[in-house]
């Protein structure tokens, strides 16, 4: 297995801010009309200037701070020169020296499946250009048209040290990193366009390239998967991999590449006369009494305050909806039973749908686990619950379990049917007597017939073999 | 001046008196106006007549330069690229105005993208001196200039990057203040030199100066360089005259390279300054030598990248057929600019490109510390401090064109202001030949008070602003 170096910036819009970084316009311009969030600031026109969203600044120390970096005494903004048509300025307002934020580090689940510590360069913040869409693809469109709507959002750009060694500890780098921006309740993951990826990769002792612009998670362990498969290839070939920047697409899988912006990436970086020094450290104790408690910190939470497997744990604390539904639950269900079936079931169950746990009421699931632990309704009938209430064909829990007729059968119909079933089965007990103990599986599957799954497979388990003994 | 036009307009006509102006710039062969808002002006005006208002420029005309957005009237920095673009929006300034119930009269001529010392870089060809038509009135801001002093307009504003508004007010003979730096608010001046420069008027008096400060200074959030603070007025105290005022006279602001004519005429405002009750002591700006290279680092590195966004997808110039990104804006941009402002977009790219950036802009931002600590140096000994604006006065239209690097020279005592952000007037002090001679008066940061009593009470006891060109 040959080594493989992974390094990220992943480009994260501050989407739950209600202004652009620079200007008054609405962040809120998804499934508007194109060009229609704009103002002579985002769009560059002559003679507008730039004004700080003190706001996304303050979120991106959060973002910092969470990312356990170092938060800079003051900060400023740079130009980043480079013609671009989504660009209208001709430069993008950035960072460069002294950002936000520097040496941080977060912990993810390596393919070994340790934790490993994965540090951070820096953090800082930007504009985001605006969107091209091409008519085709990028390298064979006739036409390509802008929508600026997208110019000016604020952007806080992560950079990873190289410091990841496969794709799908990129994917576990990015699923960390969207749990904690969404625990910080500044990004909105659901958003299109919301992250963005380039990342950077090499086999050790080789050149890397640079993969540009990959939106999703999935997009990006396909294309780092591909690069590796590529560069492999090369080297077997005796090619050396050349630096360059390269673009995925996503049809067909594959990366190609693209022509660089800049011929040698000068980018003529100088400080934005246009706006004023940031002293930041004086924001820093403010902000850091505002963090809330982060994913890490509540899944030790939860497995000493409710005794949880740690994976039970980890699953619950993956998206902060999560956590917050599961302790609702907990609040007044049994928390054990609760996390077995928040995490096992329902998770599951959501995903097979594509849906988010918001399409599921806690009240609901506080019944069900309750029903579960007073043994009301069998685990069969609590999947045909969920899976009830999950396709609308139902939205009381009660009257699923009349409808569907899951109410756990009544005790004496139950004996009934267990010592009818013995009667009829002298075989089965002949056989059962002369030492076979599986004899009594097709006893237990009479009962069951008997009452329609109704009862309770354990329970009827230790009646028949009790009846068994008894005659 | 505006003061009494006020006045006499509300017993007399406004739209009359604009129709007046109107038919004067019609004839006139100074080139001072490009686009005139002759409609929306005579709609102001014929507003004025039915209801004056109590704005302190109500049915005041002023004439605006081509670099200042203007809502409606095209703005184009006198460049090809920028032909017919017409802004969705005022620049801070131009809101002011209109509050105060100015009419804007049109756009004037300048320099392109504000690139020079004579208004001959234009695409629109030079503006003409109203004193001599052979010679050039100053730039950048010589439009304004022209139409002031050729009785075109009462006032107008323009804008100072390295002396855009001292030049042509010195060459033209009239006023011109370049703010402190964050006093007038930026926005909508569209972008040369965005850390130097500041929108400022130009007028035959210091009171109309005074009175136009009034109006456009003050905080703006949508600058944020723009000063906090109370709005300030300029005209209590302007009469309080000069006694017991120091002034500083810069060594380094004399001799070599001065007109005989123009060294003369200062010294002789200054001894006027003295006999009034100042005083002059002699200073030392040290390293005003080095102010001329660290401005044109500084100015053209800012103005490679303000000047970028100008690549024809959403406003301006798009001539010829669409191909890739890369020709498409290639050409545009090669089509739009003029060889002056093409130089300093390459000089400026050039000095901030990897390998260069220190040794050019770094250096000249540690030049422009220094240049700026002299003034503060200077400042603690003396009120302020007294100079040629120009080392020479107007020069012959053509005559310098091809020679740059003497055009840059013409900036020697006006570009240190820019760099120290520190306020400075030009006010009119004489003649070489028919020609105007400029007095420079600078004060420290947010000293326009100072300034403009200096400059007041200058011309309370001089004549040389009351002398007309031929052409009025």
């Amino acid at each position: 297995m040959e080594d493989v170096i992974i390094g990220l910036e992943v480009h994260v819009q501050l989407n739950r801010l209600k202004s652009k970084m620079f200007c008054g316009c609405s962040t809120a311009y998804h499934n508007s009309p194109p060009n229609s969030h704009t103002c002579p600031v985002c769009l560059g026109l002559p003679g507008s200037l730039p004004v700080i969203n003190k706001k996304a600044v303050e979120y991106g120390i959060k973002v910092g701070l969470a990312l356990n970096c170092k938060i800079e005494e003051e900060t400023f903004f740079y130009r980043k020169n480079y013609y671009y048509p989504d660009l209208p300025k001709g430069f993008q307002i950035s960072q460069y020296d002294y950002p936000l934020a520097t040496n941080g580090h977060i912990m993810i689940l390596g393919d070994d499946g340790a934790e490993r510590n994965i540090r951070i360069n820096r953090a800082h913040m930007e504009e985001d250009p605006g969107r091209l869409v091409h008519a085709g693809t990028i390298d064979k469109a006739k036409y390509t048209m802008v929508d600026y709507n997208r110019c000016g959002m604020p952007l806080l750009e992560v950079v990873t040290e190289p410091d990841l060694t496969s794709p799908k500890e990129a994917r576990a780098f990015l699923d960390k990193l969207k749990s904690i921006l969404e625990y910080l309740d500044v990004f909105d993951g659901s958003l299109e366009g919301s992250m963005r990826v380039d990342a950077n990769i090499s086999l050790k002792g080789g050149d890397r390239s640079e993969v540009k612009n990959i939106s999703g998670f999935k997009g990006v362990e396909k294309a780092l998967s591909y690069e590796i498969t590529r560069q492999k290839n090369l080297k077997r070939r005796n090619i050396k991999v050349v630096q360059e920047t390269r673009h995925f697409d996503e049809i067909r899988n594959v990366t190609v590449s693209i022509r660089s912006k800049v011929g040698a990436h000068d980018y003529r970086y100088f400080p934005e006369a246009d706006l004023a020094v940031l002293r930041i450290a004086s924001w820093v104790p403010a902000i850091k009494s505002t963090l809330p408690e982060l994913p890490d910190a509540k899944r030790e939470r939860f497995v000493a305050q409710y005794s949880l497997a740690d994976d039970h744990a980890k699953s619950l604390t993956s998206e902060i909806k999560l956590a917050n539904f599961y302790e609702t639950v907990a609040k007044t269900a049994s928390p054990k039973l609760a996390a077995v079936w928040i995490a096992d079931v329902l998770k599951g169950e959501l995903n097979y749908r594509d849906l988010s746990i918001e399409s599921f009421r806690a009240e609901h699931m506080t019944e069900i686990v309750q029903m579960l632990d007073n043994s009301q309704i069998t685990e069969d009938g609590a999947v045909q619950i969920i899976r009830a209430l999950l396709d609308k064909k139902g939205d009381s829990t009660s009257k699923i379990v009349t409808a569907l007729g899951l109410g756990k059968a009544e005790d004496d119909a139950v004996q009934k049917a267990v010592q009818e079933a013995v009667a009829e089965s002298a075989a089965a007990v002949a056989d059962y007597r002369a030492g076979s103990e599986r004899a009594l599986n097709f006893i237990v599957g009479m009962v069951m017939k008997k009452t329609r799954g109704k009862a309770d497979a354990g329970e009827v388990h230790r009646l028949v073999k009790a009846e068994v003994e008894r005659v | 001046m505006l003061a009494e036009l006020r006045n006499r307009l509300r017993a007399e006509s406004c739209e009359e008196h604009l129709l007046q102006l109107f038919e004067r710039i019609e004839k006139s062969e100074l080139n001072g106006f490009t686009t005139l808002a002759r409609e929306s002006a005579l709609e102001g005006a014929r507003q004025f007549d039915k209801n004056p208002g109590k704005g302190l420029l109500a049915g005041v005309p002023i004439a605006i330069k081509e670099c200042i957005s203007t809502k409606g009237i095209e703005t184009n920095c006198s460049s090809r690229i920028l032909r017919g673009y017409i802004p969705p929006y005022d620049a801070h300034v131009i809101e002011r105005l209109k509050a105060e119930g100015a009419i804007i009269m049109g756009k004037t001529n300048m320099d392109e993208f504000a690139m020079g010392t004579s208004t001959e870089t234009s695409c629109f060809g030079p503006t003409r001196n109203p004193w001599d038509k052979e010679y050039v009135p100053g730039g950048s801001s010589g439009g304004s200039a022209a139409v002031v002093a050729g009785g075109e307009a009462p006032c107008a504003l323009g804008s100072d990057t390295g002396g855009s508004v001292r030049c042509p007010a010195s060459f033209c003979g009239i006023v011109g203040l370049k703010p402190t730096y964050g006093l007038v608010s930026r926005y909508g001046l569209v972008a040369y030199a965005n850390s130097l420069e500041q929108i400022g008027p130009l007028t035959h008096t210091v009171e109309d100066t005074a009175l136009l400060m009034d109006v456009i200074s003050g905080h703006d959030r949508r600058d944020s360089t723009s000063a906090e603070g109370e709005r300030h007025s300029y005209l209590p105290g302007l009469h309080d005259g000069v006694a017991g005022l120091k002034i500083g006279i810069p060594r380094e602001y004399f001799g070599e390279g001065v007109n005989k004519d123009v060294e003369k005429a200062v010294w002789d405002g200054i001894h006027t300054l003295d006999a009034l009750g100042a005083t002059w002591q002699e200073v030392s700006l040290p390293h005003t030598r080095y102010a001329l290279a660290a401005y044109y680092v500084i100015a053209m590195s800012e103005a490679s990248s303000n000047l970028a966004r100008f690549d024809g997808l959403r406003y301006g110039l798009r001539e010829g057929e669409d191909k890739d990104w890369h020709t498409t804006f290639s050409a545009i941009r090669a089509q739009g600019f003029g060889p002056e402002v093409k130089r300093r977009i390459i000089l400026g790219t050039y000095a901030l490109s990897a390998g260069y950036y220190g040794r050019y802009y770094l250096k000249a931002l540690k030049v422009r510390t220094l240049i700026k600590e002299d003034f503060l140096r200077a400042f603690k000994d003396v009120d302020i401090l007294a100079s040629p604006t120009m080392p020479i006065p107007a020069f012959k239209i053509g005559e310098r064109i091809n020679d740059p690097l003497s055009l840059y020279m013409a900036d020697v005592f006006t570009v240190p202001i820019n760099l120290a952000g520190v306020p400075a007037i030009s006010v009119p002090c004489g003649f070489s030949g028919r020609l105007p001679i400029g007095l420079q008066l600078m004060g420290p940061h947010f000293g326009e008070s100072k300034v403009l009593r200096a400059s007041a009470a200058f011309e309370t006891a001089t004549a040389f602003h009351e002398a007309k060109p031929e052409v009025i």
